[in-house]
């Protein structure tokens, strides 16, 4: 697919949002999974408002809790897991740009109930790509598209700092 | 195998004891050699060897052998070509009784492979404390005597061992390494070892050894050989005290002419002898030492197995195998050295045998038919299958060497062939 | 020389010592070590890299404390630890180091930790292991005779790193019994892996290691001139049990020449941090002023030490 049909990501961020306000509950607490998951919660945090999300938001690296570790060992560069307020008893919002197997979104809840027992988790992506490996799904979502094995979906800053899609292809 | 008329034809003859290094055939009959170059009156042959692009030498004298199983380790030693060596008393138990010397002997004499000269212990057990019946053990058929690798602690014995000796005219070796400052070192106090965290022997526990040692044969008048050098300083003394005139000699081991400290690299048990690689500047010092025929060569041929080699370096027991190593590393230095091949086997033929004071390592008319015929470029793997001694234990493992012996002859007798 | 440590990839295998490891390799392990750190400041202080796995401690040498670290290291991983204290076991009845080994490979174990009396024990066991091809299992030297103790240096590092922030203007003076410590030829190592400015060996001569100038540090007999200026001062504990000769007259006098005092330490940068592998002998080697003073680091020092030996098990278990 050429780059100029992909969605504009700042855009669906903004949907994201206006998906997620009437289902806001009090005391919720957005989680962002690195690096796409952490940049869309920040976004998130921003469009909804501080008052809704007044802690910062927690940030999470399953490198840690990935189901792979025995076949490629520790990733090169792991950034850092914090989660600055407290898990107990309350109700989570996951945010990850591109769901797809569903391993990393499993990794990310086991490593969640390692700091606590939340009161429910609820995932927020921008992009579904099918090719589910697990039992999960999003219950927020702007954007359904299919592709093949080989192709990588990828969510990154502009130069300017703009999130933007890109597309890939594996060897 | 009995004794044979054997002529060996079309080989390069070297014999450094008469500076002999020209293509001439052999003759060798009743056990002794017969003639060189054209055949003595009356000679037939019963065998004969062609020895074309080989080289005929006098079959090795090596300085110090330790036999472990004294079948396996003759066997491998007339493969390397060597037809008499120098047994240590280290055994178990020591030479230090007669009885143990006489047996060593005949048991040797009966498997008729190569000759043994036992070197009998200097002190009872080798304790370092009371004289051994010196006397008695040379009339046994000791050569020497000597404390191995033991340390005599206490210098007045060793004072009053050289005066013992000196009386008969008996010959003391010597290790030189100072029992305290080598205490618990097992390896070159240097850079390596400093490294490695291992601790170390300082070239001053040899140098000041071999001082005492010179200063009490001097004052003794004890005939004095000292075994194993390791280091240039103590070449350096050795050196000084031949040119005063003090009739000292000395040898270094094959192994040390080649390896060094760096050999030891991820703590290699392989690498640990005794006296310590030390560094390569000192290796340099004993290849000028034996390059100059100060040293005479010896494979100090220490079999182990794995029992003893499979051990934290510092836990390990020192000493590799070396009969069958003698011959292709003297080549290797020779080549390396730019030594000639007269030279480079004269200190392990003629010197050894000078400095044991017997008659071999000479291919004169007369003497004993004791002859190594060997190639001097055919390659051959260290493998522990192709070591025919039992101890398989040693740093050139896996290494390809140059040169093989093709036959041995020992008093006449073809005992080793391939 | 294929340096046993690395596999034919280049990756770490084994973590014998930090001897020849390139500089990429000892970031990597502070780099991911700082991630570790975090885990233990949870509720549930572990994560599941190792779970399933057997962490056998070898401990040939008694020490409680190195042991405790890796296990609660371990454990911090999910793996499972077998602690054998091989002093009272089958090597009493003469059971070779190697014959241990294969009975533990036997029993399934993945990893050794491994702490021996003799410098280079753990090269034998990986040298072993690699004839047996079994070089998926994975050794961690905890320390071998006088010759390494890499998870020690990487924590030195992981601490100077963490006040210092930059190896390559800092001055750091190791001070003591250079010459029976692993922990000072791991440091002198890794210092000079990293690109430090300066590395000083303070001590008396018979404390030093023959040639100690080859390993890339700079001599210094006076304590007063070892430390001056410097931006880490580290003090190695006076080792009793390793010195079987005549080297120190006593205690005593040590403590007058080379105890770390507010004295001595007001020479240093007044921002300088004191380290200290522990245990500490007060009163000997450091005067309880400095250890319990502002500038010593000590107890971060442990605090590291765990981060680090999960980083290193997990990066190894990974590999």
């Amino acid at each position: 697919m050429p780059l100029t049909d992909l969605p504009d990501a700042e855009a669906q961020c903004a949907e994201l949002a206006e998906l997620l306000r009437p289902h806001l509950q009090p005391n919720m607490a957005l989680v962002g999974i690195h690096s796409g998951g952490a940049w869309i919660a920040r976004r998130l945090r921003e469009l909804l408002g501080t008052a809704i999300f007044p802690d910062e938001i927690g940030l999470i690296d399953v490198s840690f809790y990935r189901d792979d570790f025995g076949e490629k060992g520790l990733h090169p560069q792991i950034k850092p897991t914090s989660i600055p307020f407290d898990i107990e008893g309350r109700p989570l919002l996951l945010v990850d740009d591109v769901l797809y197997t569903g391993r990393t979104t499993r990794a990310a809840i086991n490593e969640l109930f390692d700091y606590g027992r939340p009161a429910s988790i609820q995932l927020a992506v921008l992009a579904d790509r099918g090719g589910r490996e697990l039992p999960i799904c999003a219950q927020f979502c702007t954007w359904q598209i299919d592709l093949d094995a080989k192709e990588e979906l990828i969510l990154e800053p502009d130069a300017a700092g703009r999130l933007q899609w890109r597309l890939s292809q594996h060897a | 195998m009995h004794v044979q008329n054997i002529h060996i034809k079309n080989g390069r003859l070297i014999d450094p004891k008469n500076g002999v290094d020209q293509p001439l055939d052999l003759y060798l009959a009743d056990g002794r050699i017969a003639g060189a170059g054209s055949a003595p009156e009356g000679f037939v042959a019963q065998r004969t060897i062609d020895a074309a692009g080989q080289i005929v030498c006098p079959g090795l004298v090596d300085l110090s052998t330790r036999l472990g199983g004294i079948e396996s380790e003759l066997a491998a030693a007339v493969a390397g070509g060597v037809t008499a060596l120098a047994c240590p008393p280290d055994t178990n138990p020591p030479l230090d009784e007669p009885g143990l010397v006489e047996r060593l002997v005949r048991r040797s004499e009966t498997l008729g492979l190569a000759r043994v000269y036992p070197i009998g212990a200097l002190t009872r057990q080798l304790a370092g404390e009371k004289l051994a019946e010196m006397s008695n053990l040379a009339r046994a058929g000791c050569l020497a005597f000597s404390q191995a690798k033991h340390p005599i602690a206490d210098t007045q014995v060793l004072l009053r061992a050289m005066q013992y000796a000196a009386t008969f005219g008996y010959a003391i070796r010597l290790q030189p390494q100072d029992h305290n400052l080598a205490r618990d070192g097992v390896a070159h106090d240097g850079e390596v070892a400093s490294r490695l965290g291992l601790t170390g022997i300082p070239v001053c526990a040899e140098t000041v050894a071999i001082t005492t040692a010179l200063q009490l044969a001097r004052e003794t008048g004890a005939r004095l050989h000292l075994a194993r050098l390791s280091s240039a300083a103590g070449v350096a003394l050795v050196r000084e005290a031949r040119r005063a005139g003090v009739p000292v000699t000395c040898d270094v081991a094959i192994h040390h002419l080649h390896l060094s400290e760096m050999d030891i690299g991820y703590f290699d048990s392989r690498a640990r002898f005794d006296p310590p690689l030390r560094s390569a500047a000192d290796r340099d010092a004993l290849r000028a030492a034996a390059a100059e025929g100060l040293a005479a060569v010896c494979s100090d041929h220490t079999p182990l197995d794995d029992d003893g080699k499979q051990l934290p370096f510092g836990e390990a027991l020192p000493g590799a195998t070396g009969l069958e190593l003698l011959l292709p590393l003297t080549l290797k230095w020779a080549l390396e050295s730019k030594l000639p091949l007269l030279s480079a086997l004269a200190r392990i033929t003629c010197d050894p045998a000078a400095i044991l004071g017997i008659d071999a390592g000479t291919l004169a008319v007369g003497s004993p038919a004791d002859v190594c015929i060997f190639d001097p470029t055919e390659p051959w793997c260290v493998t522990a299958k192709a070591l025919r001694s039992q101890g398989k234990n040693t740093p050139f493992l896996g290494y390809e060497m140059a040169g093989r012996v093709r036959a041995t002859i020992m008093g006449g007798r073809l005992v080793f062939e391939v | 020389m294929r340096n046993p440590q690395l596999n034919a990839n280049g990756e770490l295998n084994h973590l014998l010592s930090i001897d020849g490891l390139p500089r990429e390799v000892l970031t990597h392990i502070l780099d991911t070590a700082s991630n570790f750190l975090e885990v233990s400041d949870r509720d549930v202080k572990k994560v599941p890299l190792l779970r399933g796995k057997s962490v056998f401690n070898l401990f040939f040498e008694n020490s409680t404390r190195t042991r405790t670290t890796f296990e609660i290291a371990a454990k911090r991983l999910s793996a499972d630890v077998i602690n054998l204290d091989v002093t009272r076991s089958s090597t009493t009845k003469g059971e070779t180091l190697l014959d241990t080994v294969d009975n533990l490979v036997a029993m399934h174990a993945d990893m050794f930790v491994v702490r021996h009396a003799s410098s280079g024990a753990p090269y034998l066991i990986t040298e072993h292991l690699h004839r047996v091809g079994r070089d998926d299992v994975h050794v961690v030297n905890a320390g071998d005779g006088r010759h390494a103790h890499p998870t020690q240096g990487l924590l030195d590092m992981y601490t100077i790193r963490h006040y210092k922030k930059d190896f390559s203007n800092l001055t750091v003076a190791i001070v003591g019994d250079i010459l029976h410590s692993r922990v000072a030829r791991s440091d002198i190592h890794a210092l000079s892996t990293l690109g430090a400015g300066e590395v000083r060996a303070v001590g008396p001569q018979t404390l030093l290691p023959t040639a100690v100038e080859k390993m890339g540090v700079r001599v210094f007999h006076d304590l007063r001139e070892g430390v001056r200026d410097c931006d880490v001062v580290i003090m190695l504990r006076l080792q009793n049990e390793r010195m079987n000769g005549a080297l120190l007259p006593s205690a005593g006098e040590y403590f007058n020449c080379y105890g770390l005092t507010p004295e001595i330490l007001v020479l240093a940068k007044p921002d300088a941090i004191v380290m200290h592998p522990g245990p500490m002998n007060r009163g000997v080697e450091i005067d309880s002023a400095v250890a319990d003073g502002p500038q010593a680091v000590i107890l971060p020092q442990v605090t590291f030490g765990i981060a680090v030996r999960m980083a290193v098990m997990s990066i190894l278990a990974g590999n």
